[in-house]
């Protein structure tokens, strides 16, 4: 299952952040900068996992993350989930966002976080894509625009 | 009011929205905290107004707050009044905000139930689906018990949209209100089967969810998984089913055999890597759980293991690092399999991925022997000083550690390597585990009995050399090294070259830099020193140099006197008093070294870190036991510190509270020891309580073998541990030949015709003797301790609550809670029962069967009504069953009438029998299904005692004039109705032949155990050959794509015949204008596809291809071709094969199960065409005919009386097949219904192929 989902800049600043467990907003702010520290330590040619150690509820989560451009987009997974598979939910995500915007940047994180599906997308993404067992976010766009369909289905790696 | 209005919109105009918040933030970087005060102000003035498009404004503005992290909590009446709104923009607005910051403890949740109940019943599918993803994030135990029955409802809802999020979400009501798993169950599983792949994938993913936790109670779904592992092609689905799989396996290990096969497959044939490597991690799993016993699964492992190192090759460094990840645990039970990866996992160790790194040396842990660990560990040295990053080399220093000392120090053969290892490691700087090299000298020097002379060596030569570790003490956590070398070598004294020379090293200025505890020891061990020397010198001299020594100490201890640390000031100026005696008696010429001697006699065992906990309780002892009575309440509350104080001393109590009666407290005294002495709880001070450690046996006896040494016990320096994996080579091949020559001896003495096997090959683990003999002083731990059983079960795990057994049948109190107050009159098929519930009393079962029965025998009038009658109520039972806390008097199992709706979660004997089948003997998955169908739809025993006479056959057509003649308007309804009625009858009769018979003779076909009366079925094979000649033989089996209602998978079965190895095999059909091979993107029409395997000499490989299809109506035949290349070992020939493909009707039918009462419902519906055929001559058992209608045909039994069955089956396009199945004297009559009639026509006449076949 998917714990959190968080997408943050290069400087640790928190442009979007979904936790599916409850905690106070000082943790949940915690929880960011301390993924931050971690995620940007690494370089690029890396691995995209971090065993994310007592971040979120335990050693039985791990950290999955993709960095593109000015953004990372860090999930934070049960052991019930394929790593891999994450890692193309993501890219899913973006192109998603992508789809949304055209040319997504961060300012259009910062500006529209409650427009077209922002909140939705990383939801509509996993449920186009998956059905996971992720609560779809509501989204703030008309709906006829509900049905937004994931281009095409990731290639699988 | 207009004018209100206007105003509204103008002041809405100036204010700020979410992207003016957002800009303005953007604005004050200097001073955002202020800013966004400012906001909030505002915000809270907007709160205030009555325009609802304000305040979701103002909501929407402090859901981002929220997010930056501003607490927002006091705005949770005004989100709940945002979601209360009916259009559907604001009640977004408030969902959103509720599920970013509603929690558990929010009060205000309560009052939004009846609120969520509106919106999920609303007729606006985005109302529903906007409450139920909102409610996803902020259920609660209440929420969850009061809306779990609208929920539910919703999980049949007719939009997949809304199913979807049903599905999911009762995965979050099930942890918040467990009781809701089982009623729930039966429908949830029934979604694993729905039409709609985003539905069926949601169910998955809640049932693997579920089963992750508590995988013993989802056993019996293995079947149903294994039949979607095999027909899905969604990768996302699959991953989770094989995950799955790896839960089940270990409790099942036959599941595990039956799995090996179709995983192998997915194996070879899958191009998706993340699909790839969960089948691995399953076959991996597998393998764990057949570890025993099975030992012809090798060539798994080798796929397995070959696949990994694939991955780990990648220059991808996810698939690196998950290679890893998964041959760590093929190592715990198949570590040789790995051992031979060796090159390529110290390879990873240079890697500059830090995690990769980690991995790796994870790997090596397992990897190690007694014939590789001192090479691993060299190599490991090698990196531990290349290492850069001091994270990184502490962990690999762990490692090091944790390899040498796993399982008691199993592997190690040199215990002077190790010491010396582990002296290395302390030139490590910066590290921050010097602790755990010092307790890993401690456990070795006081444990390995032989190698104490040797590490006093080394550890004084640490002492000697203390500069080096201590250069910056402060920050470096290596001088806790010198805590254990102190120790031993005072402990271990008698092993010392030169006592003088260390007490000199321990006594020097410099130690008092050293941590507190540190320097402790340091006094305390040389105080144990100086009375070694002090034996050695009173011995050998006559006196001076004792003395002289004495001064030495009385000299150097005043500095540890001055220490401000209390425990070495302390232990100080007593060893200093002593010293300072001793030298008196000295001086008198009194032989004292025995007596400083004494001081430190006796010998130190280790204990077992659990040993405390495992002391056993006595008997008679009982814990909980108050040892003073609590004060009683009528004590005030000033009283209290007098009995607390009372407990202790009398010296503390005594001065403190003189006000106490000194003569009341003696009282109290002598009357509270009255009391312990006449408790037996009480425990008594027992003296000898702590000689039991001293007495223990196990120190004497131990021998302890002379060392013979081969490397000079002093070590000029540091020591090298290379020197000894040199010397240990050369051991072990002097060894090894007298081994040789004592064998050749051997055989010429025996001169018996025995193998070479010992003469070149590799030594293995046994042949590796220890250096030198070695004890391991065991822990100790106390006498009769308890075998231990440790829980180590979080209590508060949420997923306790839910290990709930879902195979027994539902009891009546366990229903979901339910409110309404209108009876309900329609029937409803189970999977519609939900939305409406009945709150007429309910009438016990028993009562209603027999006024049944009573009715049976009314007049043929009253016929019908009654028949109506019984129809209601059967329903309104059905319900019960699902929804109502009725309480009849029997088990619900047991009603006849129910037993469709109940067959699924109940007959739990018969799903264990099932499971027991499929995994036993099923060949093919979809015959076990049917099988398993046939048993569930007739599973649950009748039992009732009726007293009914037996409806006689020819009532029977009687009744269906009768009721032709009654209802010329509803005809076709009626006749439908009819049938059912019929059946239900026969099932009745046949009832109670059952019960007047005793179940002899071929009448007792129908409950759960077919199986066991009947003749088992004939093997069958959904398989027909394809095509074949000398090379290769091609079987094919063609199943509709459950996911895709266009699609048709065509499993095709390659076996290689030759002795050839066939490669480049392409698969190509001409396609029709109907049907089409899929092709990957890019590929032109008449491209082929290629196999993606080869086929080595007798080996046979499965390949799926996907045709899309247009119309289904009609069988068809498409021609195709596969080439490949024959490789002998000279030559390589180009062949090719024809083939026809026959597309029968039949493969476009998917088995799918139905409900009775939704199959009468569909019968009754009017838009399917009749059609029927006859089949004379068939002569089999009529189970045998019905297995074979289900296994070839794809249908399912819905209900099945003696010698008649109704059957079902859908489509892939959602065409549905209904049959009903009659014999009599080897005639076999279908009567076919179909909303499609040519399809019909067609399946029918397969059908009759089929049997004319055979």
């Amino acid at each position: 299952m998917i714990k959190a989902i968080l997408i943050f800049n290069n400087h640790g600043k928190p442009r979007l952040s979904k936790f599916y467990e409850h905690y106070s907003e000082d943790t949940e702010q915690q929880i960011i900068r301390e993924t931050f520290h971690l995620v940007s330590k690494r370089d690029e040619n890396v691995c995209n996992f971090l065993e994310g150690g007592m971040l979120i509820g335990g050693s039985d989560n791990k950290l999955i993350y993709r960095h593109y451009a000015t953004l990372y987009f860090v999930f934070c997974v049960d052991s019930s989930e394929s790593e891999l598979g994450i890692l193309d939910l993501i890219q899913v995500f973006v192109e998603t966002l992508d789809k949304c915007f055209e040319n997504v940047c961060e300012l259009d994180l910062i500006f529209h976080v409650d427009k077209a599906g922002i909140a939705g997308a990383p939801a509509r993404a996993v449920s186009a894509v998956k059905n996971m067992n992720l609560p779809e976010m509501p989204r703030n766009i008309n709906i006829g625009d509900i049905s937004i369909k994931v281009p095409n289905l990731p290639s699988f790696k | 009011m207009a004018l209100k209005i206007v105003k509204g919109s103008i002041d809405r105009m100036f204010d700020k929205n979410l992207q003016d918040l957002v800009r303005g933030i953007r604005n004050h970087k200097e001073d955002e905290a202020k800013y966004i005060s400012t906001c909030i102000d505002e915000i809270k003035q907007e709160l205030k107004q009555d325009n609802i498009a304000v305040k979701a404004n103002a909501v929407c503005k402090l859901t981002y707050l929220q997010m930056l992290g501003y607490d927002v909590s006091w705005a949770a009446f005004n989100i709940v009044e945002v979601m209360s709104s009916s259009k559907f923009t604001y009640k977004r607005i408030g969902y959103l905000a509720a599920s970013q910051c509603f929690h558990e403890s929010t009060d205000v949740i309560m009052l939004t139930t009846n609120q969520i109940r509106k919106d999920l019943s609303s007729p606006n599918q985005y109302d529903t689906g906007v409450a139920l993803t909102g409610l996803s994030c902020f259920v609660t135990p209440d929420l969850a018990r009061d809306l779990a029955n609208d929920i539910m409802t919703l999980m049949s809802h007719t939009k997949p949209y809304i199913r979807k999020k049903a599905v999911l979400i009762m995965y979050k009501v099930f942890l918040k209100y467990p009781e809701s798993l089982r009623p729930a169950f039966p429908r949830l599983k029934e979604k694993l089967e729905d039409p709609d792949p985003g539905v069926q994938s949601a169910a998955v993913n809640v049932i693997c969810e579920l089963a992750r936790r508590n995988p013993k109670n989802y056993l019996s779904l293995a079947p149903l998984f294994f039949k979607l592992m095999t027909s899905s092609t969604n990768n996302w689905v699959l991953i989770k089913i094989i995950k799955l799989f790896g839960a089940l396996t270990p409790l099942e290990p036959r599941l595990g055999k039956k799995l090996i096969e179709p995983l192998t497959n997915l194996i070879h044939s899958t191009s998706a890597m993340s699909l790839l490597y969960e089948c691995v991690n399953t076959v991996i799993a597998v393998l764990i759980s057949l570890s025993s016993g099975m030992p012809n699964h090798s060539a798994s492992i080798q796929l397995c293991v070959q696949k990994l190192r694939i991955l780990i090759e990648d220059s991808d460094q996810n698939l690196k690092y998950l290679g890893l990840l998964a041959m760590s645990k093929i190592l715990k039970t198949h570590p040789k399999s790995v051992q031979s990866h060796k090159d390529l996992i110290l390879q990873c160790l240079d890697d500059k991925d830090e995690s990769i790194r980690l991995r790796a040396l994870d790997l090596l842990y397992g990897m190690v022997s007694k014939k590789n660990l001192m090479e691993i560990v060299k190599k490991l040295m090698l990196h531990v000083d290349k290492a850069e990053g001091t994270t990184y080399r502490d962990e690999l220093l762990t490692k090091i550690i944790d390899i040498c000392s796993q399982s008691n120090y199993q592997y190690i053969t040199n215990f002077e390597w190790y010491i010396s290892i582990l002296v290395e490691l302390t030139r490590l700087e910066g590290t921050r585990h010097g602790h755990l090299i010092a307790s890993q000298m401690l456990d070795v020097a006081i444990r390995v009995k032989a190698i104490r002379a040797f590490a006093v060596a080394q550890m004084a030569t640490l002492l000697d050399n203390a500069h080096l570790l201590t250069g910056n003490t402060q920050r470096n956590g290596i001088c806790e090294v010198l805590y254990a070398a102190a120790w031993i070598c005072g402990e271990f004294s008698e092993h010392l070259e030169n006592p003088m020379q260390t007490l000199e090293a321990m006594l020097r200025p410099k130690v008092a830099t050293l941590p507190g505890h540190i320097q402790a020891v340091y006094v305390q061990n040389a105080a144990k020193l100086f009375a070694t020397v002090l034996r050695s010198q009173e011995g050998n001299t006559e006196g001076t140099a004792a003395q002289e020594t004495s001064q030495l100490m009385i000299d150097r201890l005043p500095l540890f006197v001055q220490s401000a640390n209390l425990e070495v000031q302390e232990r100080a100026s007593c060893i200093l008093q002593l010293v300072k005696y001793i030298q008196k008696l000295q001086q008198k010429d009194v032989e004292v070294a025995e007596e400083v001697n004494a001081l430190f006699a006796g010998e130190l065992n280790p204990v077992a870190p659990k040993a405390q906990k495992k002391v056993p309780v006595p008997e008679g002892l009982d814990l909980d036991a108050w040892i003073n009575e609590p004060p009683s309440e009528s004590e005030s509350e000033d009283e209290k510190p007098k009995a607390i104080f009372a407990k202790e001393e009398p010296k503390h109590s005594r001065p403190r509270h003189t006000e106490v009666d000194e003569k009341e407290l003696a009282r109290r005294r002598e009357a509270r020891k009255q009391e312990q002495a006449n408790n037996p709880f009480y425990i008594k001070a027992s003296p000898s309580s702590q000689k039991v450690y001293q007495d223990a046996p196990g120190v004497e006896h131990i021998p302890v073998v002379q060392i013979d040494l081969s490397v000079p016990l002093k070590v000029p320096g540091l020591p090298m541990s290379d020197q000894y994996v040199k010397l240990e080579e050369e051991r072990r091949q002097k060894e090894r030949a007298e081994k040789k020559k004592k064998e050749k001896k051997k055989r010429k003495e025996k001169r018996s015709g025995r193998g070479k096997k010992h003469d070149s090959g590799p030594e293995s683990e046994e042949d590796i003797t220890p250096a030198h003999m070695v004890d391991i002083v065991t822990e100790e731990m106390p006498e009769n301790a308890l075998p231990s059983d440790d829980d180590d079960k979080d209590p508060n795990d949420p997923h306790k609550a839910l290990d709930i057994d879902l195979d027994k049948p539902l009891a009546d109190s366990e229903k979901l809670p339910v409110r309404s107050h209108r009876p309900t009159e329609a029937p409803k098929s189970p999977a519609e029962d939900g939305d409406t519930e009945s709150a007429a009393p309910q009438e016990p079962k028993k009562k209603s069967s027999k006024e049944k029965k009573e009715k049976k025998k009314d007049k043929e009038k009253d016929r019908k009504k009654s028949k109506e009658e019984k129809k209601k109520k059967k329903h309104k039972h059905e319900e019960g069953e699902d929804l109502l806390g009725g309480q009849p008097d029997e088990p619900a199992v047991q009603s006849e009438e129910t037993n469709e709706v109940a067959a699924p979660p109940t007959s739990t004997s018969a799903e264990v029998s099932d499971l027991d089948f499929w995994l036993s003997n099923a060949p093919v998955p979809s015959n076990s299904q049917e099988a398993a169908t046939v048993a569930a739809a007739a599973a649950p025993v009748p039992q009732e005692a009726s007293g009914t006479a037996p409806d006689s056959e020819p009532d029977e057509p009687k009744d269906t004039e009768t009721e032709e003649t009654k209802s010329s308007k509803h005809k076709k309804k009626k006749q439908k109705k009819e049938k059912e009625e019929k059946e239900k009858k026969k099932k009745k009769k046949h009832h109670h032949h059952h019960h007047h018979s005793d179940g002899g003779g071929d009448e007792s076909v129908q409950n759960g155990t077919v199986e066991e009366e009947e003749e088992p079925l004939p093997p069958m094979s959904n398989y027909c050959l394809l095509a074949e000649n000398s090379y290769i033989k091609m079987v094919c089996d063609i199943q509709g794509n459950l996911q895709d209602g266009s699609q048709v998978v065509v499993s095709v079965i390659f076996e290689n015949k030759c002795d050839s190895f066939l490669k480049s095999m392409e698969f190509n059909v001409l396609d029709s204008l109907n049907s089409k091979l899929q092709r990957p993107e890019g590929a032109g029409p008449h491209d082929g596809l290629t196999v993606p395997f080869q086929l080595p000499p007798g080996v046979s490989n499965e390949a799926r291809f996907v045709f899309t299809v247009q119309s289904i109506v009609m069988p068809q035949k498409l021609k195709g071709t596969l080439t490949f290349i024959v490789k002998n070992e000279d030559s390589s020939t180009h062949e090719k094969l024809d083939f026809k493909l026959h597309f029968t009707c039949t493969s476009y039918l998917i088995t799918t199960p139905c409900y009775s009462d939704a199959f009468a419902k569909l019968l009754e519906s009017g838009d399917l065409k009749c059609s029927s055929v006859r089949l004379e001559g068939v002569n089999m058992p009529f189970h045998h005919l019905l297995a074979r209608i289900c296994f070839h045909h794809h249908f399912s039994v819905v209900e099945r009386i003696d010698s008649c069955a109704s059957m079902y089956s859908r489509s892939i396009q959602g065409h549905h097949v209904c049959l009903l199945v009659k014999t009599a004297d080897q005639t076999v009559s279908i009567d076919a219904k179909c909303d499609e009639p040519s399809l019909l026509g067609n399946v029918l006449d397969e059908i009759k192929q089929t049997f004319s076949q055979c």
